[in-house]
């Protein structure tokens, strides 16, 4: 008996103890706190891409756009088949697929989201995201893709368009700027 | 002190003296000097970018030649420890000369660092209390305080038996022991010093090898010595000097160990890294074969090597040490062979390849050479003139025993 | 601090300890010319070290270098002395599995950090390499390759610049305390205060220090004119030099030069300390490596390959 009480006066002590502890701890932590989140503000409601004070750049600009100028009053065609006026358009994107994967039918200046929801061309991460999801989130982290602006604040989240092209996402080659000097190529010159 | 005085400038007078063959002598020094000058002027003016050093290969010519000088002065010592410990007489009388090459040496290195550095009005900035010397931090900081303190307590011996020299009297061991004392650790120090400040450097494994303190050791006791020999024979036949032949020999005899374990700690770092034949063997591999036809190298080191054993084989036979002829060829193989091992042949495959894999060729420039050979010139000048001022008052030595 | 100040018959201020240390040395009148000649000359001869000077010194230096600077490049030149910001801890990541070897980054940095052009200096160099070669094996590397066309199949590209190690081997074997880490990583030179030995770049095992043989020569109109003392403000000839994250930038909390120009975001900068920042998230999701890791250097940059399969369903 003598035992147990002497066990329950332990455990007693411990626990009050322990919520001291517990509460002086958070009540030095708040201020911290408090400073993260005025440094970073919650994700907004709806759930946007980039958290609040950072931009992400704008779909590259088409040079037929909108689209509905032309397609309002064309009816979708969707079979498979050699662009007759996109020629510049080749899809090397997927083995098989076609524009209405991600292209609306009936409103061409809106995407497609696989659940059927239109999305803007500016919010194309968005679509891209539905198969690349891994991608997406690593983007998101800053990670993958470019970022430019403050490391410690406001910044530009380059588009998945700013380096892929989405009907050929492959990165292509570019010519590399010129090699350094070889050292025996490092003279004295006059500069006067 | 009016008589010290007078006796002081009396000898400063016999620097002058001399014959036409002297005053040639001092003219070619004074010209070689002269030159080396303009091509500093220039270096001064342009940059070291008249110098074949770049990013790749930072070090060049002229920290090969203050590694080599480092063990010169070094080897003073060598003649110190039989002279005055074990009291070796033959030997006791030539240390002088000794100390004023390890003198001499010693600015030489220090000009060689000067001619380097970048910004040379600033190098005060490396000096204790008015600097912010890097201690014990840099190895280049341990060198300042080993090789001018190396430089203060020669002077200082030289200085003390000179000065009781023209008083008339001998010198005292109780006030040189201590000195001479001090100088032994502090010889092995410069050179203990000087290795890690290669050995130091983990980016580069050709420096970065525990060995490479006993080498610089066993290197520097024999091309100090070789170089203190062919010097004596000289001032004997002109300056009619008196140096026993025995301790000639016995320094030849000493120079003869040094050798053989120089060439058995290089067969050492050639048979450890041909053997593992690891990536840390490339600048090996660069000095002996070359990498991709670059051999820059190859035909000098090879050189050094067939010298330096030719050097060993004579050195090795007692009938060809005794004799000066042969002796002579072996110390002039000798100076060759560890002036290209120990200098280019250590600094220049150190960096090459570079820590990035770039293989940049280096090769001293017309400018560099001058101001090497400026720089030698220099020390020449220096070791006469010191000598044509102690002779006066060794040779007013020989009427007193000590 | 108001220091006692002795004035100098060439109307120029020098406090006593300066005119103590010049005196002792013995060096004024045998390496100066005539005293008037050239006052920046006997001011850039006394200067103290840079950690040695308070704000007060700082802020004369500062302006007498910003007076030669914008005379000589006849442009209105800023030198910044920021202090680095607390609880930050500078890190670099960069995916070799990204990089196309295009040496945008070079370039970008050449021109941020006033790099000389003629004597060329660059402060990274972009080592190409064979797939499948040997990683550890940078001798196999080539820096100058110049195909019409980058990436190059069959191979990959790691770029170098300096890695900020946490140990670096050039502070430990500068004579002259010239270069330090500082709070916030950045390995910095006083480049006033370098007397050009070039031990540190015998000592750098990553190639990562540049000195400069020559005069260095920045046409007047590609000048960056935002500098810092301790980055990339005009460097004298005969002293060393290297990447410095930026500092002018980033210790006001911008990207590096190099993140914002490399062209497939393979370049990651941020706070170590932080852990939602890119860097930190970068050694959460990729399993990141340094260079030369048996050196013990623990550089703060750290490489990754960040490409995995992008494609739904594993990829082909």
């Amino acid at each position: 008996m003598k035992k147990m009480k002497a066990v329950f006066f332990t455990m007693l002590a411990v626990a009050a103890l322990s919520v001291f502890l517990i509460q002086s701890g958070v009540s030095a932590q708040q201020p911290a706190d408090q400073a993260k989140k005025q440094q970073q503000p919650k994700q907004a409601a709806a759930k946007p891409l980039v958290q609040a004070p950072d931009t992400v750049t704008p779909a590259p600009k088409m040079a037929f756009f909108p689209c509905s100028q032309c397609h309002a009053a064309m009816p979708a065609n969707k079979t498979e088949r050699a662009l007759a006026f996109h020629t510049e358009i080749a899809l090397k994107h997927m083995p098989a697929g076609w524009c209405f994967n991600c292209h609306d039918e009936k409103n061409r200046d809106k995407l497609k989201l696989a659940n059927g929801d239109l999305i803007d061309y500016n919010d194309s991460a968005k679509l891209c995201g539905q198969c690349h999801g891994a991608t997406l989130k690593e983007w998101q982290d800053g990670v993958h893709g470019k970022r430019t602006g403050m490391w410690n604040g406001k910044k530009v989240y380059e588009n998945c368009l700013t380096c892929h092209d989405q009907h050929q996402p492959a990165f292509k080659a570019i010519k590399p700027l010129p090699a350094p000097e070889k050292p025996e190529k490092i003279i004295y010159k006059n500069k006067k | 002190m009016t008589t010290a005085l007078i006796n002081f400038f009396k000898d400063v007078t016999n620097i002058f003296k001399g014959g036409p063959k002297y005053y040639g002598l001092m003219g070619i020094l004074i010209a070689v000097v002269a030159v080396g000058f303009g091509a500093y002027y220039m270096q001064a003016d342009r940059g070291l970018i008249v110098t074949a050093m770049r990013d790749q290969v930072a070090w060049g010519f002229y920290i090969a030649n203050f590694t080599f000088l480092v063990g010169v002065a070094a080897a003073a010592v060598l003649l110190v420890i039989p002279a005055y410990l074990y009291k070796f007489k033959p030997i006791k009388e030539v240390v002088l000369f000794g100390e004023i090459m390890a003198v001499t040496a010693i600015s030489m290195c220090l000009l060689f660092i000067m001619v380097d550095v970048g910004r040379p009005l600033f190098v005060w900035h490396m000096l204790p209390v008015i600097g912010t010397i890097n201690f014990p931090a840099s190895l280049l900081g341990w060198d300042f305080f080993v090789l001018n303190g190396y430089l203060a307590v020669n002077l200082a011996a030289l200085g003390y038996v000179l000065y009781r020299y023209s008083q008339g009297k001998p010198y005292d061991l109780k006030v040189l022991l201590p000195i001479v004392i001090i100088s032994i650790p502090m010889a092995f120090s410069i050179h203990t010093v000087t290795a890690f400040l290669y050995g130091a450097v983990k980016a580069r494994p050709f420096w970065n090898v525990s060995i490479l303190a006993p080498r610089f050791l066993a290197s520097a006791f024999c091309s100090g010595p070789a170089l203190m020999l062919l010097v004596f024979q000289a001032l004997r036949k002109y300056e009619k000097v008196d140096i026993e032949d025995k301790a000639m020999f016995k320094i030849a005899e000493i120079i003869t160990y040094a050798l053989g374990i120089n060439l058995f700690f290089l067969f050492v770092e050639i048979f450890t890294d041909f053997y593992a034949n690891t990536l840390h063997g490339e600048s090996m591999h660069y000095l002996f074969f070359g990498i991709d036809g670059k051999t820059n190298l190859v035909p000098f080191i090879w050189t050094a090597v067939v010298l330096n054993l030719i050097a060993f084989a004579i050195m090795l036979t007692p009938k060809y040490r005794y004799n000066y002829k042969t002796l002579n060829i072996a110390l002039v193989m000798m100076i060759i062979g560890v002036y290209i091992e120990k200098g280019m042949g250590l600094v220049i495959p150190g960096q090459t390849p570079d820590t990035l894999g770039d293989l940049y060729e280096y090769m001293p420039t017309v400018p560099e050479l001058l101001i090497s050979i400026g720089v030698w010139g220099i020390g020449a000048l220096i070791y006469i003139t010191l000598v044509k001022f102690a002779l006066p008052k060794i040779r007013a030595a020989k009427n007193f025993e000590h | 601090m108001i220091k006692k100040t002795r004035k100098h018959p060439a109307g120029i201020n020098v406090d006593r300890r300066t005119f103590l240390k010049g005196a002792a040395l013995g060096l004024a009148g045998i390496a100066l010319p005539p005293a008037g000649a050239d006052a920046g000359l006997l001011d850039d001869f006394f200067q103290k070290h840079f950690r040695e000077m308070n704000d007060e010194e700082v802020r004369k230096v500062i302006d007498r270098l910003e007076k030669e600077y914008s005379k000589k490049y006849s442009k209105d030149i800023k030198v910044k002395a920021t202090k680095p910001m607390e609880n930050v801890m500078f890190g670099y990541g960069l995916d070799i599995g990204r990089c196309i070897g295009c040496r945008r980054c070079v370039y970008a940095c050449v021109e941020e950090n006033n790099q000389s052009r003629d004597p060329q200096i660059h402060w990274i160099s972009v080592l190409k390499m064979k797939k499948g070669s040997n990683l550890v094996d940078l001798n196999n590397s080539d820096k100058y390759y110049q195909p019409d066309q980058v990436p190059e199949p069959g191979y990959f590209y790691l770029p170098v610049q300096c890695q900020q190690c946490e140990d670096p081997p050039c502070v430990k074997v500068c004579p002259t305390k010239a270069t330090w880490k500082d709070k916030d990583g950045i390995v910095v030179i006083d480049y006033n205060w370098c007397i050009g030995c070039r031990y540190c770049m015998a000592a750098c095992p990553y190639g990562a220090r540049r000195f400069n043989w020559g005069q260095p020569n920045i046409p007047a109109d590609q000048i960056n004119p935002n500098t810092h003392y301790l980055g990339n403000r005009p460097r004298p000839k005969g002293s060393v030099e290297k990447c410095t994250f930026c500092i002018q930038r980033t210790r006001e909390g911008r990207y590096t030069a190099c993140v914002e120009a490399c062209p497939v975001g393979a370049r990651k900068f941020g706070n170590l300390l932080d852990p939602n920042s890119e860097i930190r998230k970068a050694m959460e999701h990729f399993r990141v490596f340094r260079l030369k890791e048996d050196l013990n250097t623990r550089p703060q940059f750290f490489y990754f390959f960040g490409v995995k399969s992008n494609r739904p369903g594993g990829g082909k």
